[in-house]
């Protein structure tokens, strides 16, 4: 690809390359797949917290005409013994749940039956009926409650860091001239993406299995396959085009994978299954977290001492970890630095990574404590964040690949307007609304993954770019295809991306925003490969002008291959192909992260959120009338997709701090709000002016590509922002999150 | 979901006939929430009689100058309805504040006083609810319920009554008018819906095989001088945490008629006349808003997290009547939700 500003394709706005397929209803989900002779299943959910399944009685359903069979604990087939054939390629410590394994119940909503039946209706009205007896036992599942038995975890999950303590933050602060504690709570969120989790089994007659999974890792879910049920890879082929949402959801093997995989090998039959919306609760969630935040300030303004800790749940089974805290020791410059983390087992599912899994979080504890510090210092927020600006990662005690975080404060303050700010809560009234201005940052890994990539080139000069990589729906199919037709000079339409196949090059799962920078980097990669080898047959022709050129002469532009040097010395591309009687041109490559660079550098996303709100005090009502983001994530490779993810990330931003939040009875254990109508999102009422801008960063260190991943940086310190904004229109600060009516009247 | 016959019928007769006929009925108009209902396992009719046939779906003048809303006739066709939109204003307000468009397309005006409550333990069958198991207690008392009543509540529940549109009906003393096996009758709008008492399984003062033909307003419909305020946890698409009524007819600052309701406080769409009564004669000020919304809340209860209803309410009363008196809301207002 030509590194030179002048692109193409790459950095422009070219539209989703599967919208009409998906404006036109072509796009198929997972559950929606055609298959012939299909069964439906149904899954029947615990509704006790803790306990034993004594008696299914499955007898009743089993006479029903139609009712195939009911799949529970106790008819399983014996499977994969050890923990480790249950063990995904992200999953946290410990011993992962194994559905219908056994009698035991260590969670409400826990799948204890699959009805299988020829029509939904059926197997929906048989699961309906069908009788299961349980002994209940006592259950805990209230963190704040026994947020006192939290403790540090174990080795934690993968990428997990144990929370970093430097100097001595007690003696920082006791020399602090202005210092505030306080303690921020937000409570469980489920990741509810539109589509519910659903596969389709085709049960092919030699046996082979095709599966149609709601997943954001193929490879993911075909490894959990073969281990669990020992399927071999040509046995177990797992899809996934397009998904209608996935926010981490999809990151681990759900269960309806297992159950539609376990009934199709028992019933040698085709099968559909999908949740309900209710069950969409049984899934992982972002814990309930307890947060505590001590600062403490010098006559300058700057940080002399920081305390920042975190305690939420995890499962009985399982230590679910994320990175909640460490963020605080390293967005501030600040000497004397004393982060906790602690997670508490109780009787609930296991938490999953939701976008920017603890980072969203940490950055609501950490930038509203950094907003009260600044008030009780009496500098203005913005100011005060700049005068403790972090010119090297403390953390790491790094240098940052690039950190443009100081352009990104000025283009943000510029863009909303901050100087006219009155710094007095109270100050800033619109009619009979009180009116806050408030602001928030954050910032977030920018990682690579290992990747391959496959290409190749018909003789009519159409390309295919294939890696088994996911599309959530944020626009990697359009990405690929960007980089693919920029490095072989190929028109956009000219290329194909595929993706979501095990048949296709190996990628990990879709998450931690390195998708661009991973599979656009194998893309990158597997062209150039191609183009290296259309090189040499090109330099085979007659009379070739490229003869005795190196890869790094040319350049592929507009359908040629030429010299850099001399770009009138060309040839076209698709006489190449012609004339080399190929009827397909193929490569194959993969890329990892450069661990020379990784070892040097630190390498983060950054961002500022701008926010006004309107309050009617009166009601304690709350309109987030304006809000601007700024986004420093290295190069950005599709200005529109990209700024559509920062768009959502504004709108979740939004609900996490207005009206976000699984409620439960801890009397049941039980998720009561566990539908769309009482779980709050916002609507299109909800959302006004959004502004989101990016302050490109170049990036040589970073990937290839110089791409950061903007998928989740973009929500970091959006909650945070409003309830500051929100303090700053009343005198009020709240400190628990969602900020519903009754927290402000 | 269990497996059911559904009949579409072609009269009123024909369908009371048809629910007579059969073994746990049910009437259906829009299904917007009796399907929802079903599919949670927590109606379970055999047998379903189709209503959307049924020349029902007018909306026409009366000889006492006041407007017959066809049982049939959809919210949105209602709300949009340029009768109802001149000279019922608060009420296509009303209507407009719920729901979606998808569902105000498909709900029926019959259905939408016959819509069963959101209570969270309602709809979760792995819990006690008195209302959908009698007898088997009540999981809202001392539990999640923050969406619950505050006014007219029972040992046995504390259900609230979703409507908005019921809000606005009971403040304009609408006329249901009914007929069942044993002919026709009609019954006041305040009577139609009951509290729970000890038996919260019956949401209404309907008989079995009763069939809603009309709602019936009279003429005066308030269009100067009214209010519908809902206050919600999101802007659009969510029940009211509390929402309030309000027509007025004023002499010059004095109030003449009052008519003031309160939803999402109660097991019925909450109408207050003693309230009323204190506005009658009075100048319309704030003093005296204060002192009816006082009134209106002085037996309210809460339930632990719904505390703050109470305070809420009593706030909304005053705004509500603050922006009718002032004439706040437009006829022509109806586009823009009611949202402080």
């Amino acid at each position: 690809m030509s590194t030179d500003s002048n692109t193409k394709y790459v950095g422009k706005a070219p539209s989703r390359v599967e919208g009409p397929l998906k404006v036109t209803g072509q796009a198929k989900y997972s559950a929606e797949f055609s298959v012939p002779d299909l069964v439906y299943g149904y899954v029947v959910s615990s509704p006790v917290a803790k306990g034993k399944i004594r008696k299914i009685h499955a007898d009743k359903i089993l006479a029903l005409p139609g009712v195939i069979q009911v799949f529970s604990h106790e008819n399983v087939p014996t499977l994969a013994w050890f923990d480790r054939s249950y063990k995904d390629d992200v999953a946290p410590g410990g011993s992962p749940f194994r559905p219908l394994h056994d009698d035991e119940i260590k969670f409400s909503q826990q799948p204890v039956a699959l009805v299988v039946a020829e029509t939904f209706e059926l197997a929906r009205y048989a699961a309906s009926v069908l009788e299961i007896e349980y002994e209940q036992e006592k259950h805990a599942t209230d963190v704040e409650a026994l947020r006192e038995k939290g403790q540090e975890p174990g080795s934690g999950k993968t990428g997990y860091k144990p929370p970093v303590r430097r100097g001595n933050a007690d003696k920082g602060l006791s020399k602090a001239e202005h210092r505030i504690k306080q303690e921020y709570i937000h409570g469980t969120q489920h990741h509810n993406p539109m589509e519910i989790f659903g596969a389709t089994v085709h049960y092919h007659p030699d046996g082979k299995l095709t599966v149609y999974d709601k997943t954001q890792g193929v490879y993911n879910c075909q490894q959990y396959l073969k281990k669990v049920f020992g399927l071999s890879a040509d046995k177990a082929r797992v899809v996934n085009l397009f998904m209608g949402g996935g926010f981490g959801a999809g990151l681990r093997p759900q269960y309806e994978l297992f159950l539609s995989v376990l009934a199709a090998l028992e019933l040698k039959r085709s099968i559909r299954l999908s949740l309900t919306r209710q069950q969409m609760f049984s899934l992982g969630h972002r814990p309930h977290t307890v947060q505590t935040v001590e600062l403490g300030t010098g006559p300058g303004g700057e940080l002399l001492g920081l305390k920042h800790k975190a305690v939420h749940e995890t499962s009985r089974f399982e230590e679910y970890t994320e990175n909640v805290v460490n963020w605080s020791g390293m967005l501030y410059q600040c000497p004397d630095v004393h982060l906790e983390y602690e997670v508490v087992p109780l009787d609930v599912f296991t938490p999953l990574d939701m976008r920017a899994p603890g980072a969203a979080t940490g950055s609501i504890g950490l930038e509203v404590a950094m907003d009260e510090m600044a008030y009780e210092a009496g500098i203005d927020p913005l100011e005060f964040r700049r005068r403790n600006y972090a010119d090297r990662d403390q953390n790491e005690d790094k240098p940052f690949s690039s950190k443009k975080l100081r352009e990104v404060y000025d283009e943000g303050a510029r863009r909303f307007g901050w100087d006219q700010r009155k710094m007095e809560p109270r100050s800033m009234r619109e009619g009979n609304k009180l009116v806050g201005w408030g602001m928030a940052g954050g910032v977030w890994d920018a990682s690579m993954q290992k990747a391959a990539a496959k290409a190749s080139i018909t003789a009519d000069g159409k390309l295919t770019v294939s890696s088994a990589a996911g599309e959530n729906g944020t626009g990697t199919y359009t990405v690929m295809t960007q980089i693919a037709a920029e490095t072989l000079g190929l028109p956009m339409e000219a290329v194909t991306a595929k993706l979501g196949d095990t048949t296709l090059p190996e990628a990990p799962v879709q998450g931690g925003s390195w998708t661009a920078a991973t599979v656009g980097s194998a893309v990158k990669s597997v062209c150039e490969a191609l183009g290296e080898k259309l090189l040499k047959l090109a330099q085979k022709m007659d009379d070739s002008p490229l003869k005795g050129a190196k890869p790094e002469d040319v350049e592929f532009v507009n359908g040629l291959i030429r010299l850099r040097k001399e770009p009138r010395q060309s040839v076209v591309l698709r006489d190449v192909l012609q004339v080399s009687g190929e009827r397909e041109i193929e490569a194959d490559s993969s890329v990892m992260p450069n661990p020379l660079n990784m070892q040097k550098y630190s390498m983060h996303a950054h961002n500022a959120v701008f926010v006004e709100v309107q309050v009617d005090e009166d009601l304690g009502t709350i309109h987030v009338t304006r809000v601007v983001n700024v986004v420093a994530a290295g190069r950005i490779i599709n200005q529109k997709t990209a700024r559509s993810q920062v768009l959502g990330s504004v709108v979740w931003g939004i609900s996490m701090a207005l009206m976000e939040e699984t409620v439960m009875d801890h009397r049941y254990g039980r998720y009561m709000n566990h539908n769309y109508a009482e779980y709050h999102v916002p609507v299109n009422a909800d959302v006004r002016d959004i502004e989101v801008h990016f302050v490109e960063e170049e990036d040589p260190h970073v990937n290839p590509l110089g791409v950061k991943g903007i998928g989740e940086v973009g929500l970091l310190g959006v909650a945070a922002a409003i309830t500051n904004a929100v303090y700053h229109a009343t005198g009020k600060r709240v400190r628990s999150l969602p900020l519903t009516i009754d927290k402000l009247l | 979901m269990n497996p059911f016959t559904l009949t579409r019928a072609a009269s009123v007769d024909a369908a009371v006939r048809d629910f007579s006929g059969h073994e746990a009925a049910a009437y259906i108009g829009g299904g917007t929430n009796l399907l929802d209902l079903m599919k949670e396992n927590v109606a379970h009719p055999q047998h379903l009689v189709g209503l959307n046939k049924l020349p029902l779906s007018s909306i026409e003048s009366t000889t006492g100058g006041g407007l017959r809303l066809g049982a049939t006739a959809t919210n949105a066709d209602t709300a949009w309805h340029a009768e109802v939109q001149q000279r019922y204003p608060l009420l296509s307000q009303a209507i407009l504040a719920g729901a979606s468009p998808q569902l105000r397309n498909m709900a029926t005006n019959a259905g939408n006083l016959m819509q069963r409550t959101r209570c969270y333990y309602f709809y979760d069958t792995a819990t006690p609810c008195n209302k959908r198991e009698p007898g088997s207690g009540c999981a809202a008392i001392g539990g999640y319920n923050r969406i619950h009543a505050i006014l007219g509540t029972s040992d046995s529940c504390i259900a609230t009554h979703p409507s908005d549109m019921c809000v606005a009906l009971a403040a304009l003393e609408a006329v249901v008018q009914v007929q069942g096996p044993d002919g026709s009758r009609q019954i006041k709008f305040e009577d139609f819906h009951r509290l729970p008492e000890d038996a919260p399984e019956r949401d209404n003062t309907l008989q079995a095989g009763e069939l809603i033909t009309s709602i019936d307003l009279p003429a005066q419909g308030f269009a100067e001088n009214f209010a519908y305020l809902k206050l919600r946890d999101r802007q659009s698409y969510a029940f009211a945490l509390v929402s309030v009524a309000v027509g007025l007819e004023l002499d010059g600052n004095t109030i003449k008629e009052a008519r003031l309701a309160l939803g999402g406080v109660a097991h019925k769409p909450w109408r207050d006349k003693a309230a009323e009564h204190l506005l009658k004669g009075q100048p319309a000020t704030e003093a005296t808003f204060r002192k009816a919304a006082e009134a209106v809340l002085k037996e309210a209860k809460g339930q632990g997290t719904n505390d703050f209803k109470i305070e809420l309410a009593k706030r909304a009363i005053v705004r509500a009547l603050t922006q009718a008196a002032a004439g706040e809301q437009k006829a022509s207002d109806v586009f823009t939700n009611s949202n402080p």
